[in-house]
Parts: C-alpha cells; sequence; structure tokens
C-alpha cells in the first residue's frame, strides 16, 4: 500500500468510452490493501467492466459490509455513492436502497466473513428475495484484517499461516445461490481478468439477482502451501466450464467463432453474451445439472469456474412487488397522501 | 349481602373467555353498541401469548364522563371460562354482578356471599337450538350480549343495526345473528328482569370521536407521511401495525390508472434485516420505517448507531410490550426508554416522540419522516400495547392539505451545477446539520462514501483526535436542534398555585387525566407536565424548578424516564418521586389517585411533626 495522495494528473490520449470518460474516471481512492491482494486486481476488473460498458458511474450505487473486501467499494467509481454498512449486512441494506430507487445499479461487494458467516443469513435472503444486483464475494478463505483465522468457505483439510487446520466442512456460495434462486451465478478467480471482467460486465447486464463468488487469494495471510484458496493451489485445480465475451447493445460481433462451439445468450437489453464452451456437454441454462456437475467436480477437488448458471429472462424483488415504474424516493406528496377527503371517510368508518 | 351496585353509565364490565372461542367480535358488537347510543367506552384487550385454548378477558368500562383510561375494578363479570372461575370472581367488586353459564350446577362454595348472581344456561340453550359444534359455541357469545342488552337496558336496535352493517353482504349470517342475539335478548326478559342495577342511558357524549386502535393510526400516519418503504418482522405487539400499513396501502397507494403500488413492503427474515433496509431505503431518499417491538429493538442495536453516526433518516415504532427477555409479550409496559434513548454502543442520543393515543400517534406517526429527514437521524415513536391494540375513543384524525413534507436539506444536482460546496458533514448553516445528496444525483459532483467509520466533514475517513471529536460535537449540537422541532410538552396549571407538579408521558394520559380530577376533589392540587418527546426542551427543566417536588408517573420498574430527566437535565435526584406500575396491566386512575394522595398525605404529616 502506499500513502501517496492518487496524482489527478492523466494521459492526454488516455483511451475514452462512448460516453467520453477514461478509466481514471472509474477508479477511486488509492488501495489500502496489502500489496499483490487479489482484491485490488477484482477492484480493476469493476473497473473495466464499468468503463467498457460505459455506465455513467453515479448511476451505480456500491455497497458493502466490513472486513478487507468491504473496504473495496472506496477504491473504485469514486464518481458514486458508496455505503460501507455494518458487518454481514450490506444484503438488507442494498435491498433497501434497491427498492428506494429501481433506477441505478446496485453492485454489493462482500467477502467470505462478510457473506457466508456473520452475514450468511442476510446472503441467502437477500438472493432468495430476487434483488436485482451484482453480488460480488471476494473469496479468500480467511479473516484477513483480523490476522488469519479460518473463515466459513475455508476447505476442511486447509492450513493456516499459523499451522492450524481447518476440521469445519466448507460453506459453498456459489451452490447455495443456485438453491435459493440466484438467475445469475459464477465463478471466477482475480488471476484471470480475462474471464473475470466479461463475467462482471454480464452481470451488471442482467436484471436480477447475479452473484460473482471471486477466489482472491490473501497474499499475507492465505497464500502458503497446505492453502486451498492460494495462487498457486487455484491455477492447478482451476476448471473454467466456458468463456464468456460479452457484446454490448450496438457493437457489432466482430470475432469468428466456430460454430457448435459457442453460444450467443442476447440479454434483456440487447446486450449479448458469447459463451465458448469448454466443456461440449455443460449447459449454464439447466439449473439442477449446473449444481450436479459442480457438485462432482467439487468432489474431485477440482474449483470450476466460469459462468455457472443463468437464466436469460429472470425477473426481481421489484417485478414481483409490482412497484410503480417511477423511483419510490422521486414520488411526491401528490403521489403518497390521500389528502383529508380520504381522511375524513377514513374517519366515518371508524365511528 | 352487599347492596348491589346501582349505577348509569359509569361501570366496568369484564368478559373472561376462552382465547379463539370466537368471543372477540361478540365483545367488540357490545362495545360498539354503547357508543353508538352515544356513551364512551373505553375497552382493553388481556390476552395471552396463544392463539387458542387460554384465557383471555376483555374489559369494556362504560363512562358518560369519557374517561378512556382503565379505571381498575370490576362491576359487571361475564364469567365464560372455568379455568379462570375462582379468580374472575375474586376480582368482582363488592355489590357487583356475576353473570355465568348456569346449564351445569355450581357448589355455593364458588361463589362469593357479597355478590350478585346472574346465571343463564347458555349451553343448554344452544345445545337445543345448533346442532353444529362450532355454532353452539360461536352463538353462545352473541346469545349473551343478547342478555346483556336487556340486563343493561341497552337498545336492541342498535345492537341489531349494527349486525346488519357488520353482515350487510351475508344474509345467512346476518339472519342467524339477528336470531341469536334476540334469543338471549327474550330469555333474560322472561327470567332476568329486575336484578341488575346497571343501566345504560342514552347520551350525547361520544360527539365526532372514532374508536380506533393505534396500530392501524399508525399506519395511516405512516401512509400521508409518504412512507413508500416498510421492512418488518412479525412481533407482537406490532405485527398488526405492518399489516394495518398494507391494507391501508392496497387502498390508497395503489396508482388508479397503472395498477402498479407506490410502496414497498418487505417482511424481513429478522428485524436486523428490517432495520437495515429501512437504512438503506433512506440512505437513498425513500422514507421507510420498520415496527417493532423491544426484543426487536435490542436486536437492531449496531444498525441503530450506524444510522445514527452516518446520519441517515430511520422511522421505527416500537410497540412496547413487558421486558425483559421474552417478558410478558402480551401486556403493556413503558419500559424501552433508555434502550431507544441510547440505542447502540459508544455515545449515541436518539429522538423519541410519546404519543398519548391513537389521534395523536397519527399526528407523530406522519411527521416522524419529517423529522427524521430534517434531522437525518433515527427517530422513534414510542408507542405501548395499550395504545397499539386497544381500540381507544380520540378525536377524529386530522391532515391540513397545504402541508407540505420536509425533506430536509438535499443538495440538488442544480446545487452541485450551481457550485455550491458539498461537504457531507459540514455544518453549512450552524444548525449543525449537514446537507446530503442522494445516489445518483450528478454525474461528476457530490458523491460521498457512507461508513460508520470516523471521518472528516466532507466524508473522508479519519481517525485524526481532533477530527473525530469535531464530528461529535457537531452531532451534540444537532440534538440541540432537534429539540426546537421536535413536538413540545405540554402544561397544565393547577386551579390553585401548586408546591408539586406531575411528569406523565404515552399511554398514562388517560389515566393521569381522571386521576387529577380526583385528586383535585380531595383538595389535591398538582400542576401537569405531559412530556412528548426526548430530547427535553427548556420548558421541562423550568417546571422541574418551579416545584418544590414533582412525580414521575410511569410504566416501568426502574423508572427511566426519571433517570433520563435526572441524566439529561442535570437535576437533583430528590426532586422527583417515581410513580410506578408495571404489572402489564395498563396504569389506572385510582392506582395514580391512591399513591399520590398517600406520598403527599405522608408529605404533610412529616412537614406537621
Amino acid at each position: 500500500m502506499t500513502y501517496l495522495a492518487k496524482p489527478k494528473f492523466r494521459h492526454p490520449e488516455l483511451k475514452k468510452n462512448a460516453l467520453g470518460f477514461t478509466h481514471r474516471d472509474y477508479e477511486g481512492s488509492i488501495s489500502t490493501l496489502c500489496a499483490g491482494c487479489g482484491h485490488d486486481s477484482i477492484s480493476s476488473a469493476i473497473i473495466q467492466a464499468c468503463f467498457e460498458l460505459n455506465i455513467e458511474p453515479h448511476r451505480v450505487a456500491k455497497l458493502s459490509g466490513i472486513g478487507c473486501s468491504s473496504k473495496t467499494p472506496d477504491y473504485l467509481l469514486g464518481q458514486s455513492h458508496g455505503f460501507n454498512s455494518v458487518h454481514g449486512r450490506m444484503p438488507s441494506v442494498l435491498t433497501g436502497a434497491n427498492l428506494a430507487n429501481k433506477d441505478l445499479i446496485y453492485m454489493g461487494v462482500s467477502g467470505d466473513g462478510d457473506s457466508a458467516s456473520i452475514g450468511l443469513g442476510q446472503f441467502v435472503h437477500c438472493v432468495r428475495r430476487g434483488v436485482n444486483m451484482v453480488y460480488i464475494t471476494e473469496n479468500n478463505g480467511v479473516y484477513g484484517l483480523t490476522k488469519g483465522q479460518f473463515s466459513a468457505t475455508a476447505d476442511k483439510g486447509s492450513k493456516s499461516k499459523a499451522g492450524g487446520t481447518n476440521s469445519d466442512s466448507p460453506i459453498d456460495l456459489v451452490g447455495m445461490a443456485m438453491m435459493i434462486g440466484a438467475t445469475f451465478v459464477a465463478r471466477s478467480f482475480s488471476g484471470d481478468k480475462t474471464q473475470l471482467v466479461p463475467l462482471i460486465m454480464a452481470a451488471i447486464a442482467h436484471k436480477g439477482p447475479a452473484f460473482i463468488d471471486v477466489i482472491s487469494p490473501c497474499v499475507a495471510f492465505n497464500n502458503h502451501a497446505g492453502s486451498t484458496k492460494s495462487f498457486d493451489f487455484v491455477r492447478e485445480h482451476n476448471e473454467a466450464v466456458n468463456r464468456l465475451d460479452f457484446i454490448s447493445p450496438r457493437e457489432q460481433i466482430k470475432v469468428d467463432y466456430e460454430p457448435g462451439t459457442t453460444e450467443a445468450v442476447t440479454l434483456h437489453d440487447g446486450s449479448v453474451i458469447m459463451l465458448a464452451k469448454l466443456h461440449k456437454d455443460y449447459d449454464p441454462h439447466d439449473r439442477v445439472s449446473a449444481m450436479n456437475y459442480m457438485h462432482s467436480r467439487a468432489a474431485a477437488g477440482e474449483l470450476v469456474t466460469g459462468l455457472i448458471y443463468m437464466d436469460p429472462n429472470p425477473g426481481d424483488l421489484h417485478a414481483s412487488m409490482n412497484t410503480t415504474d417511477v423511483p419510490l424516493n422521486r414520488l411526491g406528496a401528490k403521489e403518497l397522501c390521500p389528502g383529508s377527503s380520504a381522511l375524513e371517510k377514513i374517519n366515518a368508518s371508524l365511528r | 349481602m352487599s347492596k348491589p351496585i346501582k349505577a348509569v353509565n359509569d361501570f366496568v364490565v369484564k368478559f373472561a373467555n376462552v382465547n379463539g372461542s370466537g368471543s372477540a367480535s361478540a365483545n367488540e358488537l357490545f362495545a360498539r353498541a354503547i357508543l353508538r347510543m352515544g356513551v364512551p367506552v373505553a375497552t382493553r384487550n388481556i390476552f395471552p401469548s396463544n392463539i387458542q385454548g387460554l384465557p383471555t378477558w376483555y374489559e369494556v368500562r362504560v363512562s358518560g364522563k369519557g374517561w378512556i383510561g382503565r379505571r381498575g375494578g370490576v362491576d359487571l363479570m361475564v364469567a365464560m371460562n372455568p379455568q379462570t372461575w375462582d379468580k374472575d370472581v375474586t376480582s368482582l367488586d363488592a355489590g357487583g354482578y356475576l353473570f355465568y353459564d348456569s346449564s351445569k350446577p355450581m357448589p355455593e362454595s364458588k361463589f362469593r356471599p357479597d355478590i350478585h348472581v346472574i346465571g343463564m344456561p347458555l349451553t343448554e340453550i344452544c345445545n337445543r337450538t345448533y346442532q353444529d359444534p362450532r355454532q353452539r359455541q360461536l352463538f353462545k357469545n352473541i346469545i349473551y350480549v343478547g342478555a346483556l342488552t336487556y340486563l343493561l337496558d341497552m337498545e336492541l336496535e342498535t345492537v341489531e343495526a349494527l349486525i346488519q352493517q357488520q353482515y350487510a353482504s351475508k344474509q345467512a349470517l346476518l339472519d342467524s345473528n339477528i336470531k341469536a342475539v334476540r334469543m338471549g335478548h327474550d330469555y333474560a326478559r322472561e327470567n332476568l328482569s329486575g336484578i341488575c342495577a346497571l343501566k345504560v342511558a342514552r347520551a350525547d357524549a361520544v360527539g365526532n370521536r372514532i374508536f380506533v386502535n393505534g396500530n392501524d393510526a399508525a399506519a395511516l400516519g405512516s401512509v400521508y407521511g409518504g412512507a413508500t418503504v416498510a421492512a418488518w418482522y412479525p412481533i407482537t405487539p406490532s405485527t398488526s401495525l405492518a399489516e394495518a400499513f398494507m391494507k391501508y396501502c392496497r387502498k390508497l397507494r395503489v396508482d388508479p390508472v397503472t395498477k402498479k403500488n407506490n410502496f414497498a413492503i418487505v417482511q424481513a427474515e429478522d428485524e436486523i434485516s428490517a432495520i437495515g433496509t429501512v437504512i438503506g431505503a433512506g440512505w437513498n431518499g425513500a422514507r421507510a420505517f420498520t415496527a417493532t417491538s423491544g426484543p426487536g429493538i435490542s436486536l437492531m442495536q449496531e444498525f441503530l448507531g450506524l444510522a445514527y453516526f452516518a446520519e441517515v433518516p430511520a422511522v421505527i415504532f416500537n410497540v412496547q410490550r413487558g421486558g425483559p427477555s421474552t417478558g410478558m409479550p402480551t401486556r403493556t409496559q413503558q419500559a424501552d426508554i433508555l434502550l431507544c434513548a441510547y440505542a447502540s454502543h459508544g455515545d449515541t442520543k436518539h429522538v423519541l416522540l410519546f404519543p398519548e393515543d391513537p389521534r395523536e400517534l397519527f399526528e407523530f406517526a406522519a411527521q416522524s419522516f419529517d423529522l427524521a429527514e430534517r434531522l437525518q437521524t433515527p427517530i422513534f415513536v414510542m408507542e405501548d400495547l395499550d395504545i397499539g391494540m386497544n381500540d381507544w375513543l380520540c378525536a377524529p384524525f386530522a391532515w391540513d392539505d397545504s402541508k407540505a413534507y420536509d425533506r430536509g436539506k438535499l443538495m440538488s444536482h442544480e446545487d452541485l451545477e450551481a457550485g455550491k460546496t458539498f461537504g457531507r458533514y459540514l455544518d453549512v448553516d450552524g444548525d449543525a446539520i449537514p446537507y446530503r445528496t442522494l445516489p445518483g444525483t450528478h454525474p461528476t459532483k457530490g458523491a460521498y462514501f457512507t461508513r460508520g467509520t470516523s471521518r472528516d466533514r466532507f466524508a473522508k475517513y479519519s481517525e485524526e483526535g481532533s477530527v473525530y471529536v469535531d464530528n461529535m460535537q457537531r452531532l451534540v449540537r444537532k440534538f440541540e436542534t432537534a429539540k426546537s422541532l421536535v413536538p413540545a410538552p405540554i402544561k397544565r396549571n393547577a386551579k390553585e398555585r401548586a408546591r408539586h407538579g406531575v411528569i406523565y408521558f404515552g399511554s398514562t394520559a388517560a389515566a393521569m387525566s381522571e386521576a387529577l380530577v380526583a385528586l383535585e376533589a380531595d383538595g389535591l392540587h398538582l400542576d401537569t407536565l405531559r412530556l412528548r418527546a426526548f430530547p427535553f426542551s427548556d420548558e421541562v427543566i423550568e417546571f422541574v424548578n418551579a416545584h418544590d417536588q414533582v412525580f414521575v408517573v410511569e410504566q416501568n420498574r426502574d423508572a427511566q424516564m426519571r433517570m433520563l430527566l435526572v441524566n439529561e437535565c442535570a437535576i437533583d435526584p430528590a426532586r422527583f418521586i417515581s410513580i410506578l406500575h408495571y404489572d402489564g396491566t395498563p396504569i389506572t386512575a385510582r392506582f395514580i389517585t391512591s399513591a399520590i394522595a398517600e406520598r403527599l398525605r405522608m408529605k404533610t404529616k412529616e412537614a406537621a411533626e
């Protein structure tokens, strides 16, 4: 980490996106995480995804809980409102924010302690309600800020830096998200930006509960031999089921894909996900078979990554609540207050 | 035998029933019929944490003078529950009446020599008339209402008119209920004539008042106050508030053209999630509330500290019940005052409102959303079970259509464009309330990072001691500002110069008003101050200073309001005398009168010695 303030200077020929923003317009404060932390790579992938998607930064609200991962929203999208809330309770804050204004993009950034331990309840309930959001866990299997205790996603038998062995079963957030109704589920690796960036782009375009579990090694406390969340271990056991290209609406599909190996999935807003199949039988639209596949590979000690499941026509909480099209926070007394004559009628009914 | 109690429009009828037996609607019919005769009633439901089988009571105080507090004592017991027979018989005042089901003979030892017994073979009549066991049960209730109508000289046609109104669209039910009520009335006329000297006489003492419970009033006030997001978790006695909000929203908040909802209600997985959702919505500019009770407030502590420190508007209805722990979940208390005033870890202070009845609760509910946004902080509306779940006779709800919502200090896109300096925690106006921006306001200006961690005036993270202190001091000053915005206390002077004062608040008001009249008749004069909010204004300190001693009447064991007064106003504790009532039943005028009279006499005696 560095104590230097980020210089305001930018290269005059820095690439601009369709809105005229440069990459720098999507950055935040300088990270205070450890040098080499996987989380910083994820922040940079989020920045890249928003830049590529031509999102106006102020149309994003970024929310988090407490922990190393939850600090990261400060290090990206400096023009967006952020809310670093309470440990394990980001999902409820995000739910409320989303209810207040359905027009913004809600990005929840959390960690394995924040989402699998203290916040497991809020994580599952937020997903099962179908809140339209991108929920990212930066999963390193360890409590970083308190220096190296196992988290609930640590694999059974994995070793801590201090030498202990984890004897508890791990919580698989991906499996859980699938089970309780997430309509976009992916897993990725902080060290694989080519996989991660299009996944984030697709998750943002997805109008429903999208969950991405990103394995993000903790260089300070969980990157040693015997850890199952280290850079080396993940590289060796990473089994990507597909590769994604995200193509925005109006963008031309330039690359020629070999027939039979690629599926084009058109999303609600007209964007297209080109899905290159790495496993010919893997179908990311079949929730049950996807779950079976995941479990069988996990039993074999492999870590499935890529787009694991997606429903191309998701619903969300606002749809199931039939809320008005205008964001609730923009309604005024005219729409909200029934007035004195209606109150007179109510009074009469109470006599 | 004691002389039978004789009274017109001034007595208490108590119904002892079994929970789940369908007695509630019959008993309510009885109370409403008296109201329709122009005679005020005060009703109290005394119920267990149970759906079926445990004892439940319904008290109807008939009061031509319009006293709506609980009086205490019972003049007529309608004893329909064998489980509680002994206790019910004991609770009757001497000379009172015991109405009971005489189908099975009762040994003489089960009665009291000083009461008057009115037996009616209800089960026998029902078994003779109805085949279906459920009907036998349900109509038994309506039959006794018919009998009471005769016994108390009530208007049968008024009772029938209410039944007609209730079952207007269900002819079969209408006919059978009318039949049952007449059956009871006829039986009483033929067999029970001249026994009961309690009478209801038509009067004109109800006026345009309405009969409504507090949870309904709070829900309706929230609709009028512009709440759009509600998140809650079921807990007695607040559940009916959230459900009433749903009911009123469906009626009043569905867009007539699009048929879409101008509201969002989430039944959360727990109270923590409920308050989190409210804070998220408040942060993003929607008026949001949760409804809960003491255990829920305990769970919300961490989030309440965040909302205080990060300055996020939120409204919390706390329908207080008997604590600690599960305590007495279906009984009333005012025992969460300190829990709410200082909720969460670290130095915090919160705004509390104390409504006296459903009408004021409606007003405070609506106002709480203005206060929350103006002050950017949680506002607690301190109901209790007595107000929340009982029907109260109160002044009609009123709304001024010219009044606009106060959305507080929001910096708009135009403000930012015009180059106004935005510091999220910067005190620009000298009232210690900073400006805020909502997410999505402006592409390049006004974004900030909300956190529960210390930060400077421009929302930048800082654990610098001076920066932290600067912010904490501003929060204290903001609380000072709150004093001028919250409802002021209401002062009432005694007819004669009084050396003693009384401070009270919330649901105690009804019993207090009555107690004061009784004390005055006894030559005991007291000035009163009804607290309506915390923080306390200077008027409260002046009131205490203007009297030798001040009684503080409250419904908890530890004199929590007194502690708050001592603490916040720096008043010598010896200036206060606590009158405490905390057995879970609503405080009564009799209790207050005798407690205060006794202490005042003791004082006079001490002075004489």
